[in-house]
């Protein structure tokens, strides 16, 4: 291994009480939802009923008589400056990338899509003019399947067909590896639709004065939000300010450019007054966009002793109505992931971007990854029984050794670090796998009505959105790096601008960890600045467990301008050469003579009031930098989890839950924690509890809590997590851990449930795993006796 | 929440509230905990005109041993059913079933009252009530009236209650020791509500089960008596195999809802499998 990383220093790892948490559990900080300005009106929203119609008149003026509003429009009233809404990654030349108009103007392709705004003194009476608006439509048949979007006859979504585009990958000869192979498994797997439920719902508010617009929205991305406003919609980018005030969590769903934000900065425009609108949960299920939704047909060829020697796998993927920020790409950031830790001789991979008439996909929480991670994950477990060898026994054989990094994949990437045999002893030690195998197997021996199986996901991921050379050569519209500045005040105190903007994840504690241990200044004197174009103007924001892998890479090199900065000043002060002074915890000494330093609190003051500055040295040691990554960073890990499973109900208990995960250098072991815990939750909603369901009409039936069921804690095992690490080839050595747990958890759920019914004869459940689901996978494995 | 508009009087007294209610005729609605009306308003499902906030009658809240019953005032809470010691010692089932209704803070504001007078057949406590042969207590213009929970829940989301009459609250027989209970409530979250549930009281005598009462929740657009389940499960010995065959007919009877948690197939083989089980637990099997 080549990495080289910084000393460890005071701060790093240490489980650090997070310093943003108070303002944000107690409710006391500036939600989107808490901005009240003078004179502020409100917005509502008419959604369309239908999954797909043409409209034929729409007439607001019944709701302009309603008290308290103000102002009604439909999308033809906009449909000279409401452009459509930006898709920034065609990932093929020939994509189809339909128009998407803010509001729909003359067809409506999803329920919930919007087709009229009321405008009014406050929600209550924007809400109730909404059924003063008359809408005609003609209903056109819904497109719900994508399985069979794409034949012949079928109802069209968009003129130009439902296929928006087909992406192909292949790496070695596939038809020779699967020819005469011992052993070939096929299964097709189904990614359900997810629907993303942060705590805080969205919400706009937008204020113009003269031609310059605030828009304050609860995003993960108000620079690319900027970008996007001034690039698509018109307006000039040095006259617009996008702020994230503090967002209550987004995992994907606040990755986006949405019509409602267009909207509240048109229509606050044309009415001349602040507008705010904030979604209701249910207006939320419908309408933030939505995650998965694909079919996967995966096929693996191997040699009877379990060395894989080919993988291919086609996609079918749901794009919804309409191509968002970046929808069809989601399905890209799996392609390289489904080899995961394994060698083979080749791979091949297509994927079909299918238009329906549902609410667009987009990122969630892994995006494309954990969708990868399932299938391999899932396949792999079907292999083993098919060859007859233990599960894990079958992954050792084919993953990559220790000693072998860093190792390019048939897919191309180049992983770093990782060391998939000490995370699996671990996890092995700490679960009792012997003794959890020796007990299932006398359950199965006595026939006892509740089972036991044992879930296995060895996964691994590509995070630290992301090298922008690679990001080009996927079509995608941005690059990936990112930006940081320090500004050292007077006193000695530490201002740090980020352009990553946290939304939940602890951005404020751990980059004042970094930048304590870099400068040698206390935690405690370090203030973290985000969100706000108007404070850091620069920015590529947070996704892709991207923040510290990438932003946290940004703030050393910032660091680094600032101590060389000040290092020529303490030069100066000490009457020494530079390159005699050595710089350690916040302190500037010269070598040979310890008792001549200067702190670089001094420093500062110093040069604030350069009174005796060298020449030519500017008075400040403000410093940005901006950090564009080599190579994606590589966290793996070792999930095992133990489901009982009761055969005459279907229902399925997680008994035990262990991660062991490779994060690489931990800054703050809570965070971290925090950060898996909540990732296996989720993860584990995938496979037990969430769905986002149309009916046969294109009607969502999940629109409340109630019907999506989101676990709580009363829900969920208590984890077991334990700790490998793997140095990443970056300076601070990090990986990331946004999405670690919601990849690896899934198919570790999942596997379990079918090591416990497969002595039944069972070998595949669709997600989630639903009691009734479970049951009848019992039932007709025993042939459809009760 | 951003409901329709609507009306709001908090009386201070019964008499007052009666009025108010019948007053505001059929666009009038009852609030205690709001628990379930409050997603319906604030989904604009419901749209009344007028709320009548029964918050301030003190007097309805509470458990009280009268003798052979104990009277539960309409505005007790669910986190009361599980904590009041009336209760666990003479109707334990209520209780127990109390303690599995959605989380803490619905259990803090919800009422046995509010939940029996909604009636929704996915709550837990009607069927419970039902099992318990409680009887409604009822004040309307006409003065005060009670009416038996068999007769009480007479559609979906609809009972006995006439126009202008508010359930003031319910009396149930207490239980003597050689009573045992279970309620089984399947569900898939913990705050999610019943695909099946089922409310079981068993006297055990002499190694058999003397009398067996079995409610079910959620098997039809109101609450049920599992009718031929307790005929065969009395004088059943007091075993797994007796008490499993006499759940077998748990399903007789019943309607079951269709919906994305469940079939109406799954829900009858659910309702045989917890009849079986809160049958064996409430005979201490």
């Amino acid at each position: 291994m080549t990495t080289t990383t910084e000393a460890p220093g005071a701060e790093l790892g240490k489980a650090r009480l997070r310093k943003e948490d108070a303002r944000l559990i107690t409710g006391q900080t500036n939600w989107t939802d808490n901005i009240k300005l003078p004179g502020m009106l409100h917005m509502a929203f008419l959604r369309s009923p239908f999954a797909h119609a043409r409209i034929t008149r729409v007439d607001v003026s019944g709701a302009l008589s309603q008290p308290g509003v103000i102002a009604a429009f439909s999308g033809a009233d906009f449909a000279g400056e409401q452009g459509s809404l930006p898709c920034a990654w065609p990932v093929t030349a020939d994509i189809v990338i339909p128009a998407h108009p803010p509001m729909a103007v003359d067809e409506v392709r999803y329920v919930g899509e919007a087709i009229a705004v009321v405008v009014a003194r406050d929600r209550y009476a924007a809400a109730d003019a909404l059924a003063s608006i008359d809408v005609d439509y003609e209903p056109l048949p819904p497109v719900l399947d994508i399985r069979t979007a794409l034949d012949d006859g079928a109802p069209k979504v968009h003129e130009a067909g439902n296929k928006s585009y087909e992406w192909v990958f292949a790496s070695g000869d596939v038809d020779a590896a699967f020819r005469d192979a011992p052993v070939v498994v096929e299964r097709t797997y189904r990614q359900q639709r997810l629907i993303p439920c942060a705590m805080e719902p969205r919400a706009v508010v937008a204020q113009w004065l003269d031609d310059q617009v605030t828009l304050w929205s609860a995003t993960q991305i108000p620079h690319v939000l900027r970008f996007a406003l001034s690039a698509f919609f018109g307006i000039p980018e040095q006259n617009v300010r996008v702020v994230a005030p503090d967002v209550g969590g987004g995992f994907g769903s606040k990755l986006q450019v949405t019509a409602e934000e267009v909207l509240a900065v048109l229509v606050g425009r044309r009415v001349g007054k602040a507008v705010k609108w904030t979604e209701s949960r249910s207006e939320g299920n419908m309408t933030v966009h939505h995650g998965r939704d694909q079919w996967q047909r995966i096929r693996i060829a191997a040699d009877r002793d379990g060395r894989i020697r080919g993988l291919d796998v086609d996609l079918l993927a749901d794009m919804g109505a309409y191509l968002m920020l970046v929808t069809p790409g989601v399905p890209l950031l799996g392609a390289f992931m489904f080899p995961a830790i394994y060698k083979m001789d080749a791979y091949s991979f297509k994927c079909t971007g299918i238009f329906t008439t549902k609410m667009p996909t987009d990122a969630y929480r892994g995006a494309g990854r954990p969708e990868a991670t399932f299938a391999i994950e899932r396949i792999m477990d079907e292999l083993a029984a098919e060859i007859g060898i233990e599960p894990l026994e079958l992954r050792e054989r084919n993953w990559i050794k220790h000693e072998e990094f860093p190792f390019t994949t048939i897919a191309g990437l180049t992983y770093d670090s990782g060391n998939y045999e000490a995370a699996t002893a671990m996890a092995k030690e700490l679960f009792d796998y012997d003794g959890l195998r020796r007990e299932q197997q006398e359950r199965n021996d006595r026939g006892d009505p509740v089972r036991l199986g044992i879930g296995i996901s060895t996964f691994t991921e590509m995070c630290g959105l992301a090298p922008s050379r690679v990001l080009g050569s996927l079509s995608y519209g941005a690059g990936g790096w990112e930006s940081a500045s320090i500004r050292m005040l007077p006193t000695g105190k530490v201002e740090v601008v980020t352009g990553s903007s946290a939304h939940g994840q602890g951005h404020e504690t751990a980059w004042s960890q970094i930048v304590a241990d870099q400068l040698g200044v206390p935690f405690e004197d370090i203030r973290v600045l985000h969100g706000d174009t108007l404070v850091s103007p620069r920015g590529m924001d947070t996704y892709g467990s991207r923040s510290l892998a990438v932003g946290g890479l940004a703030l050393v090199g910032a660091c680094d301008k600032v101590v060389a900065k000040a290092k020529v000043i303490a030069a100066a002060m000490l009457e020494a050469s530079p390159d005699d002074l050595e710089f350690s915890a916040g302190r500037f000494s010269v070598r040979g003579d310890p008792e001549a330093s200067k702190t670089i609190q001094e420093v500062a003051l110093a040069t604030f009031a350069a009174h005796a500055l060298p020449e030519g040295v500017e008075p400040s040691l403000d410093s940005d930098a901006t950090y564009d990554p080599d190579n994606f960073s590589f966290p793996h890990g070792t999930h095992l989890c133990a489901t009982e499973v009761d055969t005459e109900t279907g229902f399925v208990k997680i008994r035990s839950y262990v991660a062991v995960d490779d994060v690489g250098v931990v800054v703050n072991p809570m965070i971290v924690e925090g950060q898996v815990h909540g990732g296996i939750a989720q993860g584990i909603a995938q496979a037990l509890y969430e769905e986002g369901v149309y009916d046969d009409d294109g009607n969502l039936l999940t629109t409340t809590l109630a019907d999506y069921l989101v676990p709580s804690a009363a829900d969920l095992p208590s984890y077991v997590t334990g700790r490998n690490e793997t140095q990443a080839s970056n300076r601070l050595g990090v990986k990331g851990v946004g999405e670690a747990g919601t990849i690896a958890s899934t198919p570790a759920v999942v596997n379990a449930i079918i090591d416990a019914l497969r002595p039944l004869g069972v070998n595949d459940i669709t997600m989630p795993c639903t009691p009734e689901r479970v049951w009848r996978a019992v039932q007709s494995a025993n042939g459809g006796a009760a | 929440m951003i409901p329709a508009k609507f009306e709001y009087v908090r009386p201070s007294s019964l008499d007052e509230a009666v009025s108010a209610l019948a007053e505001g005729g059929d666009d009038a609605k009852v609030i205690a905990g709001g628990q379930s009306l409050m997603p319906l308003l604030r989904l604009r499902l419901a749209y009344p005109d007028l709320l009548v906030d029964l918050g301030g009658l003190e007097d309805l809240r509470g458990v009280t041993d009268i003798g052979g019953d104990l009277l539960i005032g309409a505005r007790t809470t669910h986190y009361q059913l599980v904590h009041d010691p009336l209760i666990a010692e003479h109707c334990g089932l209520l209780a127990q079933a109390a303690g599995t209704v959605a989380d803490p803070a619905v259990r803090h504001r919800g009422t046995l009252g509010g939940s029996l007078a909604h009636a929704d057949p996915a709550g837990d406590l009607p069927a419970v009530v039902l099992a318990l042969n409680g009887t409604m207590i009822v004040s309307g213009p006409a003065g005060q009236r009670e009416i038996e929970a068999a007769d009480f829940f007479v559609d979906y989301l609809t009972t006995a209650l006439g126009p202008g009459e508010i359930l003031t609250g319910i009396r149930v027989p207490k239980l003597g020791n050689d009573w045992g209970y279970r309620y089984e409530k399947f569900h898939r979250t913990a705050q999610a509500w019943a695909i099946v549930g089922v409310a079981a009281l068993a006297r055990r005598s002499n190694g058999q089960v003397a009398e067996a009462r079995v409610g079910l929740t959620n098997m039809g657009p109101v609450p049920i008596r599992a009718a031929a389940v307790e005929a065969a499960a009395a004088g059943a010995d007091a075993n797994a195999a007796a008490l499993t065959a006499a759940a077998a007919a748990a399903a007789e009877g019943t309607n079951p809802p269709a919906d994305l948690h469940g079939a109406p197939d799954y829900r009858s083989h659910l309702a045989r499998v917890l009849t079986g089980r809160a049958l064996a637990a409430a005979a201490g099997v």
